[in-house]
């Protein structure tokens, strides 16, 4: 089958839904003309016009708010952060607008809104490093995609663009791949696997709150997202060398999340270990931490181990960046720990 | 988009101006664009992580206003910030330490290109949130207006960074309260790939002023001198109690926007032409045309330039690399 990288995927995506519904417009810094800061919107605007693809100024709270307003009144918007760090300057329009007018119009109004973006630590300082994903799953009224894949991408971001509700989607710089459309950025980690690279041509959705179980196993459920999956993916192909067998679930959104199959999961291996590359004091580890011992505890042989940044800003050095996000090393240790307490 | 016409190319008058003022702003100019020469190497050979923007072609205007400050007086910076600090005399060592993330570097190694400061000399912090710095400057002047400390704060800025809500909520607080306040906008006419007419309602930037009551006035960037007695007036204004001015350098960005971007938005004959504004050569014409130095003592600065910036990559690569646990020192004042 064919081949795409995460990015040509995210776009092929957006290209499909656009074609097929007048109301998707973009807006963004740099969307159009440039095509966007990671290539995902190249040739849009030649598609599309500049009344669907809107290069904005540098206006987040501004573009946001127009989003909402958009989503309002019948458009599906789609706005872009260049780096997900960027959507703070818009947080009163995403988390006291966005969330909160469904429940305050009573159910009458809609925000059919998908704000989307790059994220994850590569050597940019603490401005442009952060995983900013727990701060919108700690709001309600908005729900929290995380491809992981070319294949997920692709079939997430038209979920994500049909939904009724404002969806973050957050993607991975080093997910992206070499090969997006526009000459890609050669962004990429060791740890990344061939994964999910076939893409259909025809557009497909992928339902929102569904985890899909990336490898399975006996032992040991590992639950990650993102980057962190694929650090997962090969701690647990080299246990497997070792008689060790893991389980590797992707739970693709984690609002909504699948608790169903990530119970099914422990209810088997009875030992977990949860990675995510943000901070650990109240996030997305800890989120599912409790989760866990709510749905689970009595299948649990052992703690939930969890693995996450360390409670920092990201630093700029190379070695300290490293330091602060899971490493390998850190979820092979986790998982060894989990396995003989 | 600003056409060739716009473009100034007659040497800096010099005449009337102190030549020690105007050869130290000659040899700052040549550090800030030596520093980011040599910076553009060494990524080309890996030899340097993370990424970095430079400021080719703006100096004038960092040069410039800082020349017209006092040294304990506060300035805040940008992602484009390498010249801000060469200007603000951060040891040219101490910056390039910390572009290899060595633990002399100015911030320890933790901040890197996009937050290369020095707080010992009145730099707040470089701020790569595009149009963070602007508050943060307006409280260093509401600060000095507390403290009766007699300084002033200058944000620098970009023509993207007027578009943030950000700008006009600082400039109300700074006009309403008449706070020492300067703000820089640096306007090399592009944010990324957007040119200032496609992202202002209202291209003139200066004229933003007139929103808050207080002065706005367009400068040519490219003239160092035309910055430096704009800000020295600002300057004066602050302290004397009258209150911020907004003052827009116009200048052009001769590289692309970040590392290795190419730019191919731009037209070539428009890079071209403004390549031949280059600030650094103007104020050598002037230099020259007054009498106030020879070829030859420009080219012994010139040397001089050089030699501290291959001073400095030899020194940061001497320096000890960051320990990786380093940052628990520095997460909180408790540390
Ligand atoms: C809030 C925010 N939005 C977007 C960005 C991404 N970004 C970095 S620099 C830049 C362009 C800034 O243009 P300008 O203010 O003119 O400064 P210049 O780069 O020209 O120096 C953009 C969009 C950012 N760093 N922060
Ligand atoms: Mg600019």
């Amino acid at each position: 089958m064919r081949q795409l990288s995460q990015a040509a995927a995210i776009r092929e995506g957006i290209v499909q839904e656009m074609r097929l519904d007048p109301n998707v417009i973009l807006l963004g810094e740099d969307v159009g003309k440039f095509g966007g800061a990671f290539h995902i919107t190249h040739d849009m605007l030649d598609e599309f016009g500049a009344e669907r693809v809107w290069d904005t100024p540098i206006s987040e709270a501004g573009f946001t708010g127009l989003g909402i307003g958009a989503a309002l009144t019948g458009l599906r918007p789609i706005v872009e952060y260049q780096y997900l760090d960027f959507i703070f300057c818009a947080m009163d329009q995403v988390v006291n607008q966005a969330a909160k007018i469904r429940l305050m119009s009573g159910g009458r109004a809609k925000v059919p809104l998908v704000l989307r973006g790059p994220q994850g630590a590569t050597g940019r300082g603490a401005q442009h490093s952060q995983s900013i994903e727990a701060w919108f799953m700690h709001t309600p009224g908005m729900k929290v995609v995380m491809p992981s894949t070319p294949y997920d991408a692709k079939g997430l971001i038209i979920s994500a663009i049909r939904d009724d509700n404002p969806v973050l989607f957050v993607e991975h710089k080093l997910l992206y791949g070499a090969a997006s459309p526009g000459g890609g950025k050669a962004l990429s980690d060791s740890a990344i696997q061939a994964i999910g690279t076939d893409v259909p041509e025809e557009a497909y959705a992928i339902p929102l709150g569904n985890a899909d179980i990336k490898r399975e196993g006996r032992d040991v459920t590992i639950i990650a997202t993102l980057l962190m999956l694929h650090r997962a993916l090969s701690v647990a192909e080299e246990l497997a060398a070792e008689g060790v067998s893991a389980e590797v679930i992707d739970p693709r959104s984690l609002v909504p999340l699948d608790v169903t199959t990530i119970a099914a999961s422990i209810a088997k291996t009875n030992h977990v270990v949860v990675v995510s590359e943000d901070v650990s004091r109240a996030g997305v580890a800890a989120e599912l931490v409790a989760t866990i011992n709510d749905h689970c505890f009595y299948d649990l042989e052992a703690p939930v181990q969890r693995v996450a940044a360390a409670n920092t800003p990201i630093p700029f050095a190379p070695a300290s960046e490293r330091h602060v996000i899971p490493q390998v090393d850190d979820i092979r240790a986790a998982v060894r720990r989990v396995l003989s307490s | 988009m600003n056409t060739a016409m716009d473009i100034r190319r007659e040497p800096v008058d010099c005449a009337g101006h102190d030549r020690t003022l105007l050869l130290r702003m000659f040899r700052k100019m040549l550090e800030a664009r030596e520093f980011e020469e040599q910076l553009y190497y060494l990524f080309l050979t890996a030899a340097m992580p993370g990424t970095m923007h430079q400021a080719v072609g703006q100096e004038a205007v960092a040069v410039g206003v800082v020349s017209a400050l006092n040294p304990d007086d506060s300035i805040t910076s940008t992602h484009r910030g390498h010249a801000h600090c060469v200007a603000k005399d951060v040891p040219l060592k101490d910056m390039m330490a910390e572009m290899f993330a060595k633990r002399e570097g100015s911030c320890r190694g933790m901040g890197g290109s996009m937050h290369l400061t020095d707080f010992n000399k009145g730099m707040l912090g470089a701020f790569a949130i595009v149009g963070s710095g602007i508050p943060i400057a307006t409280g260093a002047a509401l600060s000095a207006r507390v403290r009766g400390s007699g300084q002033v704060a200058v944000s620098f800025f970009g023509d993207g960074a007027v578009n943030e809500g950000i700008f006009h909520e600082a400039l109300n607080m700074a006009a309403l309260w008449n706070l020492p306040a300067i703000y820089i906008i640096e306007n090399n006419q592009y944010a990324l790939s957007m040119t200032v007419a496609e992202s202002s309602a209202v291209p003139d930037l200066a004229s933003r002023a007139c929103a808050y009551g207080m002065p706005g006035l367009r400068v040519d960037g490219n003239d160092v001198l035309a910055v430096y007695e704009a800000t020295r007036e600002a300057a004066k204004r602050a302290r004397a109690g009258e209150g911020p001015t907004l003052i827009e350098a116009l200048t052009y960005r001769i590289r692309g926007h970040a590392r290795f971007e190419a730019a191919g938005y731009r037209p070539s004959e428009e890079v071209e032409a403004w390549k031949n504004a280059d600030p650094i050569e103007r104020l050598a014409a002037g230099l020259l045309a007054s009498g106030i130095a020879s070829e030859d003592e420009l080219n012994v600065i010139r040397a001089e330039a050089e030699a501290a910036i291959e001073d400095a990559i030899e020194y940061a690569q001497s320096c000890a690399d960051v320990r990786a646990e380093d940052y628990l020192s520095y997460i909180t004042a408790e540390n």
